[in-house]
């Protein structure tokens, strides 16, 4: 087929590599052909089954459904923590376009588009990433509805950037009960690997603090999810794989009572001391009030990014350390208020009984060398055990710290009375971190003796001290107020509570919270009543402590002022009261430190709180009448 | 022949008078056709039941064009099949102006695409004249190694044909359309590889190769400060050799791809094609045809498809060696060589083995420019064969 003409050899030669190279041509072809069946076959065959769940996984994506938290009320159902829906702009940061300079780009438009400076994205991408790394971004919440009609039209021109509906806590009462009630948060980073958080994921918020935290798995909800398929945009194409509805969280019904709450935060500012206070219910143990000076506004945790001069401020010495709860963790010493207890000691233990008649003509107690004097060196005169808390005589109960004295590690009578009333540990009330604060015994200052830390060993003074609470003593206004309710109640050490009951979204009641009381303590009739008379004649009696505050009070209450001496400031100045005598429903303790003497400060606060609890109109506020004689 | 300016054919002037009256098309190698044929039909199938989606309320968009196209590039491959294809030998100088002034011209009237300037608006379509180039470069240049097949030293020849193929590469590489550029080194190739170059030239050629390559990658950037490719070229050529290592542009088309052929499996995931219904699988309905494909229709389909190309070649490889003349096997082996570096090119880069170059799947990927060039290649084949076959007939036994 080659042109004639040409030589015969030169002709075959020219044949045969012809030849040859059409060989070499079709067998080239034969060896790509088989490369790519191979290829073919291993992709398609043998590997199909992978390669399948990858193209389902590329095309599947779980959208979360949050689900409303529960919401929290007060004991008449007023709310005090309900949601609020938010269209929150937010950016998935694994769905952010590939490379570099396309996510910068992104990022410069996206800033455009909310009309924020492309850094202060980038920072709150970095920072809130660094809580909870696998959670959407939050950039802003409250978007104008303009805004979301944009990004919904131009979705493919920002591709990880969405609009999301949220559920962001709303405090209808404003700072109102903030200690008690706690803040939600994003789930953290160390909290995800705990087993208390187990099943939550990353993204999903929880109670970190108050009632939020206590009782977070009441209040959660189970988050719904739309399973749905998506195009390689990350848009859905419309079909749905399967939906899962949100749970949403069941309410929970607290004991607070608004209004009573309110009355309380009110004298507290009003005073502007930094200070707490409790009302408990005698017989049931559920909180009515209980709060803590400063507040702050647990609105400031809803927002993504809780920046660091915010926690700052929050919890700054010189701003009172708003976040601190002093209810719950003050641990001061209680001044006269611990009276009561003492007395109990006393007579439980046989040192004193309830008409022994102990003398005082010189206004002082000495053992040894050393003086006790009564409050500005009074000389009170000879009492018996209700004269003696009328007009709060130092003298009388330093005597029965005196004769309460024990050497035993564990102290005697006036520790284990302290303790049985729920001093120096947890009250157990359903808030987190509470603290136990310290009744001193032998045991306690020995030790710190033998480690250098104080400077003698423990004397019969420190139970006189204590008798009287000064010294060493450490308990806050819920300790106080459950001991009295104690008192007040005759027999029940009451564990508080603030819950009430949980109740589903339709309203039914699924739990009731109604705690046994932690234990018993047997208190003999006569000596409660002379407790309770002396407590009423502080307040009721003219020669009362209180008197000048209380002696015009509608309704008889029982109550015992203090002034605790603490190192290093003025004056704490505490109110105990149970209301009313007769019959004591409520328990309130204030305090307020360098609030000065008791009835100066914190008994205004309580008359307050009582004029509100039992709906009293036209009181007097103040404490206007001077007692002329204060402890 | 070697005294004889121009080609003859065997046939003596009877017998081409007769083979001119009688209806030469009917002589057609009727495999061939069946082969073009089925694949330009699987072409439209395939796109519109995977764009159907694409433009709003224009559910065939592309497969209209598409047919369009193909009754357009029928048209032409009927009009090849009957022009003796010895005239174009004749035409050599003009097909190579030719070609080098539409090639030219892109630089002149063209618009960017996606940074590349290969294709020139006209009034109702966009022409890419490196498509067509590509079949006046394999016209020309195989009519000059038969013109130099006696008349100069083989040596001078070789580098005569390579200049000549390499002129318009060049021209096409500055578009920038690398793929497209390839192609037309590997045409040259291909004819000097039938035209029986001595094997020694092109270990030579290579060997110079590699050293301009080398010296230009390691020379050019430290002159100039400017990288021999660009970044997006260098990318998509490196990129396929690991492509889960960084999920950039070039490697995400890849894994994607990827993704969308092995996921087919066996028989194919129909209307459940995610990967190419969702948007996950880039230029679906051009360079990554064959993944729709694969995914589509599964091993079966694939295999199919391949087996049409097959049997393409394989008719492409017999047409060649059936030639009348030295020029028709030329061309005949130009095309097979062509098709083969496509096919293998393009379906290797959808199968993740070979680099991200934007060349079109012959007679699949949506395109007027390369179904039509398309066309008129197998149009040439089908000359090739009605020729061999009225000379066989006049000298009887055929092939």
């Amino acid at each position: 087929m080659m042109s004639g003409g040409v030589s015969g050899g030169a002709e075959n030669r020219q044949a045969s590599r012809f030849s040859l190279r059409i060989a070499v041509l079709g067998g080239a072809a034969l060896v790509l052909f088989a490369v790519i069946f191979l290829r073919l076959w291993y992709l398609e065959v043998l590997s199909g089954d992978e390669y399948l769940a990858e193209a389902q996984d590329n095309q599947v994506r779980e959208f979360t459904v949050q689900a409303p938290r529960g919401e929290i009320l007060d004991a008449d159902g007023k709310p005090l923590v309900t949601n609020r829906t938010a269209l929150a702009l937010q950016i998935r940061t694994d769905e952010l376009p590939v490379g570099r300079e396309r996510q910068a780009q992104l990022l410069r438009r996206t800033a455009e588009l909310i009309e924020t400076p492309v850094e202060r994205i980038r920072k709150e991408i970095r920072l809130q990433t660094l809580e909870a790394p696998a959670s959407p971004v939050t950039l802003e919440r409250d978007v104008p509805y303009k805004l979301v009609y944009y990004l919904s039209e131009h979705q493919r021109d920002y591709p990880g950037v969405t609009i999301d509906r949220i559920y962001v806590r709303r405090y209808p009462q404003g700072t109102l009960a903030a200690h008690a009630l706690g803040y939600v948060r994003e789930i953290n980073e160390e909290q995800l690997a705990e087993p208390q958080w187990k099943g939550i994921e990353s993204g999903d918020f929880i109670g970190q603090d108050g009632l939020e935290y206590s009782y977070d798995s009441v209040l959660r909800g189970v988050n719904g999810a739309t399973r749905v398929q998506v195009d390689a945009d990350g848009l859905p194409t419309g079909k749905a794989l399967s939906t899962r509805e949100p749970e949403a969280g069941n309410d929970l019904i607290t004991s607070l009572d608004v209004d009573v709450q309110r009355a309380a935060e009110e004298a507290m500012e009003a005073r502007g001391l930094p200070g707490a206070f409790a009302a408990i219910n005698v017989n049931t143990g559920g909180v009515v009030a209980l709060g803590s000076y400063p507040t702050y506004d647990p609105a400031v945790f809803s927002k993504p990014i809780v920046t660091e001069s915010t926690y700052e401020r929050l919890t700054a010495e010189d701003q009172g350390n708003p976040l601190f709860n002093r209810a719950i963790k003050g641990g001061y010493p209680t001044g006269s208020t611990f009276k009561p207890i003492t007395a109990l000691a006393a007579l439980d233990s046989g040192n004193v009984t309830t008409t022994e008649v102990i003398g005082d003509s010189t206004g002082f107690f000495s053992v040894g060398t050393q003086r006790f004097y009564n409050a500005g060196q009074a000389v009170l005169g000879s009492q018996s055990l209700q004269g003696a808390l009328q007009v709060s005589s130092d003298v009388f109960f330093y005597n029965l710290g005196f004769r309460t004295n024990s050497q035993e590690p564990d102290g005697g009578a006036l520790q284990e009375w302290a303790r049985q009333l729920s001093l120096g540990s947890q009250t157990g009330i359903d808030l987190p971190n509470e603290e136990p604060g310290r009744i001193p015994d032998p045991k306690w200052r020995n030790e710190l003796y033998a480690d250098g830390l104080t400077d003698r060993e423990w004397t019969v003074g420190d139970n006189i001290n204590l008798s009287v609470g000064q010294g060493d003593l450490a308990a806050d206004p819920l300790q106080m107020a459950v001991a009295y309710a104690t008192i007040g109640n005759g027999s029940d050490v009451m564990r508080p509570h603030l819950g009430l009951r949980v109740e589903d979204p339709s309203g039914r009641t699924v739990q009731e919270i109604t705690p046994e009381p932690r234990r018993t303590v047997e208190i003999e009739d006569d000596w409660r009543q002379t407790i309770m008379a002396g407590l009423e004649a502080a307040a009721m009696s003219p020669g009362g402590t209180s008197y000048g505050c209380f002696g015009n009070f509608p309704i008889p209450i029982a109550g015992k002022t203090g002034t605790a001496e603490r190192y290093g400031y003025e004056d704490q100045s505490w109110y105990v009261a149970l209301a009313p005598a007769e019959n004591p429903e409520i328990a309130v303790a204030v305090t307020m430190e360098e609030g000065g003497f008791g009835a100066d400060s914190a008994a205004p606060a309580t008359k307050q709180i009582l004029a509100e609890y039992f709906e009293l109109e036209r009181v007097d506020p103040g404490c206007g009448v001077e007692t002329g004689r204060i402890e | 022949m070697e005294a004889m300016p121009r080609p003859r054919s065997f046939a003596t002037a009877r017998q081409r008078e007769e083979a001119s009256e009688r209806t030469s098309l009917l002589q057609m190698d009727f495999m061939l056709l069946a082969a073009s044929l089925l694949l330009v039909g699987f072409s439209i199938y395939t796109l519109a039941v995977t764009t159907s989606g694409d433009i709003p309320g224009e559910p065939y968009f592309y497969a209209i064009r598409q047919a369009i196209y193909v009754i357009v590039g029928i048209a032409v491959m009927l009009a090849a099949a009957r022009v003796d294809y010895s005239r174009f030998r004749e035409l050599r100088v003009g097909i190579y102006a030719g070609m080098l002034l539409l090639i030219a011209a892109v630089f002149v009237f063209a618009t960017a695409t996606r940074g590349t300037r290969a294709w020139i608006e006209l009034p109702f379509v966009n022409f890419q004249p490196s498509e067509l180039g590509k079949v006046m470069l394999l016209l020309a240049l195989s009519a000059f190694v038969i013109d130099r097949v006696r008349r100069d030293g083989e040596g001078r020849r070789t580098l005569q044909i390579l200049v000549m193929g390499l002129i318009p590469a060049g021209m096409v590489l500055m578009q920038p359309d690398l793929g497209t550029a390839s192609v037309y080194v590997v045409i040259t190739f291909a004819v000097l590889f039938i035209a029986g170059t001595d094997w020694r030239h092109f270990l030579a050629i290579f060997g110079v190769a590699a050293a301009a390559v080398a010296g230009a990658f390691l020379l050019v950037p430290a002159v100039t400060g400017e990288p021999v490719l660009e970044t997006y070229q260098e990318d998509r050529l490196t990129s396929f050799l690991d492509p889960s290592d960084d999920p950039a542009d070039s490697s995400y088309q890849i894994n994607q791809s990827l993704i969308a052929v092995g996921s087919g499996g066996k028989i194919g995931r129909g209307d459940e094609s995610t990967q190419s219904q969702n948007g996950f699988l880039p230029e679906r309905h051009t360079d990554f045809i064959f993944a729709v494909v694969a995914e589509r229709f599964g091993f079966v389909g694939a295999a199919l498809l391949l087996s049409l190309y097959a049997l393409l070649i394989w008719r492409a490889l017999r047409i060649l060696t059936m030639s009348k003349n030295l020029y028709g096997s030329m061309i005949a082996g130009g095309i097979a060589a062509m098709l083969l570096f496509h096919l293998f090119v393009n379906v290797g880069m959808n199968l993740g083995i070979a680099p991200i170059t934007g060349i079109p799947l012959p007679l699949m990927s949506f395109g007027g420019s390369s179904v039509v060039a398309m066309f008129l290649a197998i149009g040439i084949l089908q000359s090739i064969y009605i020729q061999a076959r009225l000379t066989s007939k006049s000298r009887a036994p055929a092939l």
